[in-house]
C-alpha cells in the first residue's frame, strides 16, 4: 500500500495507517496554537473553516455525482441565519443550531424539484448557479429600512457587523482566538472523519454506485432520487456549519458570500485538489487560499486572473486534481511489491459523448 | 387602458432583450451542448468592442458589427484552444469556460481599469397616443427580430446550415457522409460568439460596460437557454416570451429583483414538469 491510499475515492473501510493518520492530525492541530502566532491562526482557522465548504462539494460532486455551483446559497444561508439568530436571540449555540438546519430545509426543498424533477447533471448545475445568483442580487436589495428580521436590519451591500462570537457553557467570555482556530480544526476533522465513515457504510455504496451507474442502481432496486436527495441535504447542511463559522471567526456576514466569485473558488479549491477524494479539497483549499493570499502580497491586482487561468489549466490537464495525479505519479515511479494491491481510482462520471437524451 | 399598454411595452421589452442576450448561447447550446459560462464576457467584449470603435470614428451601426465580428474571431480561437478538447465532456466545458470567464474579467480589469465605459444615444423619443417610447428601445425589439430571422434563415436555407443541422441530429452519420464535424463546431461556436459580441454591442448604449458586465446578464441567458431545450430558435423565443411577459409584469407591478426572482422559480417548476426544457419532447426542428 502507498503512503496515499487514504486519498483513495472507494468506500472501502479505513486501513489502520488512515486512523493513525487523523489522530496524528488531531494531536498536531491540538498543539499548534501553543507555538504560532495570532495572525497564522486567524488564516488556518478561515482555510478551515472553507475545507468545510470544500468538502460539502466533493462529497456531492466526487461521490454523489452531481456538481452544485450553489453551495455558497447554503453557505452565506448558514452566515446569516448565525448572524440573524445570534443577534436577536442572545444564545450563539441555538444560533448555530438554526444555521445548520435552515440551509438543510432549503437544501432540501430545491434539491426536491431538481432531483425529484430528473434534470440531468448539466441543469443541476446551471440553476444552482442561477439561485446562487438571484440570491446575491436579493440580499444586496436588502439595504432599506423596511428589511428588518426581529431586531436585525439586515443592510443590504453593507452586511451585517458585530456579529456575536460563540458563547461556549464552561465559559463566560466568547471564544477566543484560539477558541475558534480549534473550533474550526474540530469541526473539520469531525465532518471529514464522518464523512469517511459514511460512504463505508450501506448508504455510501449505494451513493458512489448511482455515481458510476444510475440506471443500474435502479433496476436493482434502489430509488436513486432519495439517496441523492439526501447526498444534496448534507451537503447543504455542512455547508451551512461553514457559512456559520465564518460568521463566528470574522464578526461580520455580507452578501459577498453569496458571491459568484465565491462559488468558483469553491469549485477550484475541490478541482486543485482532487473531486475523489475527501483530503484532497483540504488541500487544494490550503493551497488555493495560500496562493491568493500571496499573490495579494506581492501586488498581483487581479487574483481571478491568476484562479481562471489555474480553472482552465486542471480541467484541460490535471482532470483528477493534486493529489490523486500525485498519487498515480508515486505509483508510477514506486514499483510495486508483488502482491500488494492499491485500491483502484476510479474516475468521476461523466456524461457520454453525444448519449441519447431522455 | 393606459397602463395596459405600459406594460404591454414593458413585457416587449423584457422579451427583446432576452432574445438578445441569450440567442447566441442558445445557437452554441443547441448544437454543440457546449453551455458557454463565458456567455456574459463575451457580450461584455462585444460591449467594450463597440464603444471603441465608436471613439474611433465608427458610426453605431457599423460599430455594432465590427463589435460581431471582432467576438466572432475570438471565439473561433477559444474554440480552436479550448473547447475543442472538451467535445462529449459537458461538465468539463462548463468549467473550462467558467475559467475563461474569470480570466477574462480578470484580463479586462487590468488592462482597462475597472470604471465603466459608455457611449450616448440621441435617438429621442416618439409618443404614441399617451405613451412616450424610447427609439433606441423599438430599434433593439427589430434587432431582436433580425437575429431570430438571420439565424433561421442561415440555418434553413444555406449550404452551412444545412451541414450544421446534420451535424446536430447526428455528428456520426454527418461525419460518415463527408462532413468535418469538427468545422461545422468552429464556426458554429464563432456564430455563436459574434451573436453574443452583437448584443454587447447593441446594448452598450443602455447600460453602459464595465468589466462585470457579464454578470448583469449571464443567470437570465443561461435560465432562458435551458427552459427552452435543445432547439435554438423555437426554445429561446418561447422561454424569451414567456420570462419576459413574467418579468416585465412583476417589475411594473413591484421591482426587477422580485421579477429575476419570479422568473427562476417559474423556470425551476417548468423544468419540474418538463426536465430537458419546453422544446425537450420535439424531436427535430430548429
Amino acid at each position: 500500500m502507498t503512503a496515499l491510499d487514504f486519498a483513495s475515492n472507494a468506500a472501502v473501510r479505513p486501513t489502520w495507517r488512515w486512523w493513525v493518520f487523523v489522530a496524528l492530525s488531531v494531536v498536531v492541530l491540538a498543539g499548534l496554537p501553543l507555538v504560532t502566532d495570532v495572525s497564522l491562526q486567524l488564516q488556518l482557522s478561515l482555510i478551515f473553516l472553507l475545507s468545510l465548504l470544500a468538502l460539502s462539494m466533493s462529497f456531492m460532486w466526487g461521490y454523489g455525482g452531481m456538481l452544485s455551483f450553489g453551495q455558497t446559497v447554503f453557505y452565506g444561508l448558514g452566515g446569516y441565519c448565525y448572524a440573524i439568530a445570534s443577534m436577536n436571540f442572545g444564545t450563539t449555540g441555538w444560533a448555530m443550531l438554526i444555521a445548520v438546519l435552515l440551509p438543510a430545509v432549503v437544501a432540501a426543498l430545491l434539491g426536491y424539484f431538481m432531483i425529484y424533477g430528473r434534470l440531468s447533471d448539466i441543469y443541476l448545475s446551471v440553476i444552482t448557479l442561477a439561485v446562487t445568483l438571484i440570491f446575491e442580487k436579493a440580499i444586496r436589495a436588502t439595504s432599506g429600512p423596511e428589511f428588518v428580521v426581529g431586531s436585525v436590519r439586515l443592510n443590504g451591500q453593507n452586511g451585517i457587523p458585530g456579529v456575536p462570537g460563540l458563547q461556549v457553557p464552561w465559559q463566560d467570555a466568547p471564544l477566543s482566538m484560539e477558541g475558534v482556530f480549534w473550533l474550526t480544526a474540530a469541526a473539520m476533522v469531525t465532518v471529514y472523519v464522518a464523512l469517511r465513515l459514511l460512504l463505508t457504510t450501506s448508504y455510501g455504496r449505494v451513493l458512489v454506485g448511482i455515481r458510476e451507474n444510475e440506471a443500474r442502481m435502479q433496476l436493482m432496486g434502489f430509488d436513486s432520487r432519495r439517496y441523492k436527495l439526501a447526498a444534496f441535504v448534507v451537503s447543504g447542511a455542512i455547508a451551512g456549519l461553514s457559512g456559520a463559522l465564518y460568521a463566528v471567526w470574522g464578526n461580520f456576514v455580507a452578501p459577498e458570500m453569496f458571491n459568484l466569485n465565491q462559488a468558483a473558488q469553491v469549485v477550484i479549491w475541490v478541482i486543485v485538489g482532487g473531486r475523489s477524494t475527501l483530503i484532497g479539497p483540504i488541500v487544494g483549499t490550503g493551497v488555493v487560499q495560500w496562493l491568493t493570499t500571496w499573490l495579494g502580497q506581492v501586488g498581483v491586482g487581479q487574483v481571478t486572473l491568476v484562479l481562471g487561468f489555474v480553472l482552465m489549466v486542471f480541467v484541460l490537464a490535471f482532470r483528477e486534481g493534486l493529489l490523486p495525479t500525485l498519487g498515480a505519479l508515486g505509483r508510477v515511479l514506486v514499483r510495486r511489491q508483488p502482491g500488494d494491491t492499491a485500491p483502484p481510482v476510479l474516475p468521476a462520471r461523466q456524461s457520454a459523448p453525444g448519449a441519447p437524451r431522455e | 387602458m393606459d397602463q395596459l399598454a405600459a406594460s404591454a411595452y414593458l413585457v416587449v421589452f423584457s422579451i427583446t432583450l432576452l432574445v438578445i442576450i441569450s440567442l447566441g448561447l442558445a445557437v452554441i447550446f443547441g448544437l454543440m451542448k457546449v453551455i458557454n459560462l463565458a456567455h456574459g464576457e463575451f457580450i461584455m467584449l462585444g460591449a467594450y468592442a463597440c464603444v471603441f470603435a465608436v471613439d474611433a470614428g465608427l458610426p453605431l451601426w457599423a460599430a455594432c458589427a465590427a463589435a460581431a465580428l471582432a467576438v466572432g474571431a475570438f471565439g473561433v480561437v477559444v474554440e480552436r484552444v479550448l473547447i475543442r478538447h472538451l467535445y462529449g465532456r459537458l461538465i468539463d466545458t462548463l468549467l473550462a469556460t467558467w475559467g475563461l470567464s474569470l480570466f477574462i474579467v480578470g484580463a479586462v480589469t487590468t488592462l482597462l481599469g475597472p470604471a465603466g465605459r459608455g457611449i450616448p444615444t440621441d435617438f429621442g423619443n416618439v409618443t404614441v397616443g399617451a405613451l412616450n417610447l424610447s427609439v433606441y428601445n423599438l430599434m433593439l425589439a427589430a434587432v431582436a427580430v433580425a437575429m431570430l430571422a438571420a439565424t433561421w434563415g442561415l440555418a434553413r436555407f444555406t449550404r452551412f446550415g444545412l451541414l450544421a443541422r446534420g451535424t446536430m441530429q447526428n455528428p456520426t452519420i454527418a461525419g460518415a457522409m463527408g462532413v468535418n464535424p469538427s468545422l461545422v463546431y468552429m464556426v458554429t461556436f464563432g456564430y455563436g460568439s459574434a451573436l453574443a459580441g452583437l448584443a454587447g454591442a447593441v446594448l452598450v448604449p443602455l447600460t453602459g460596460v464595465s468589466p462585470t458586465l457579464g454578470l448583469a446578464f449571464v443567470a437570465k441567458a443561461f435560465v432562458t437557454v435551458i427552459t427552452g431545450g435543445h432547439l435554438p430558435l423555437l426554445g429561446t423565443g418561447l422561454a424569451s416570451s414567456i420570462f419576459g411577459a413574467i418579468d416585465g409584469v412583476l417589475s411594473y407591478r413591484w421591482s426587477s429583483v422580485i421579477g429575476e426572482v419570479g422568473v427562476l422559480i417559474v423556470a425551476v417548476v417548468v423544468l419540474r414538469l418538463l426536465p430537458s426544457g419546453l422544446t425537450g419532447r420535439m424531436r427535430s426542428g430548429l
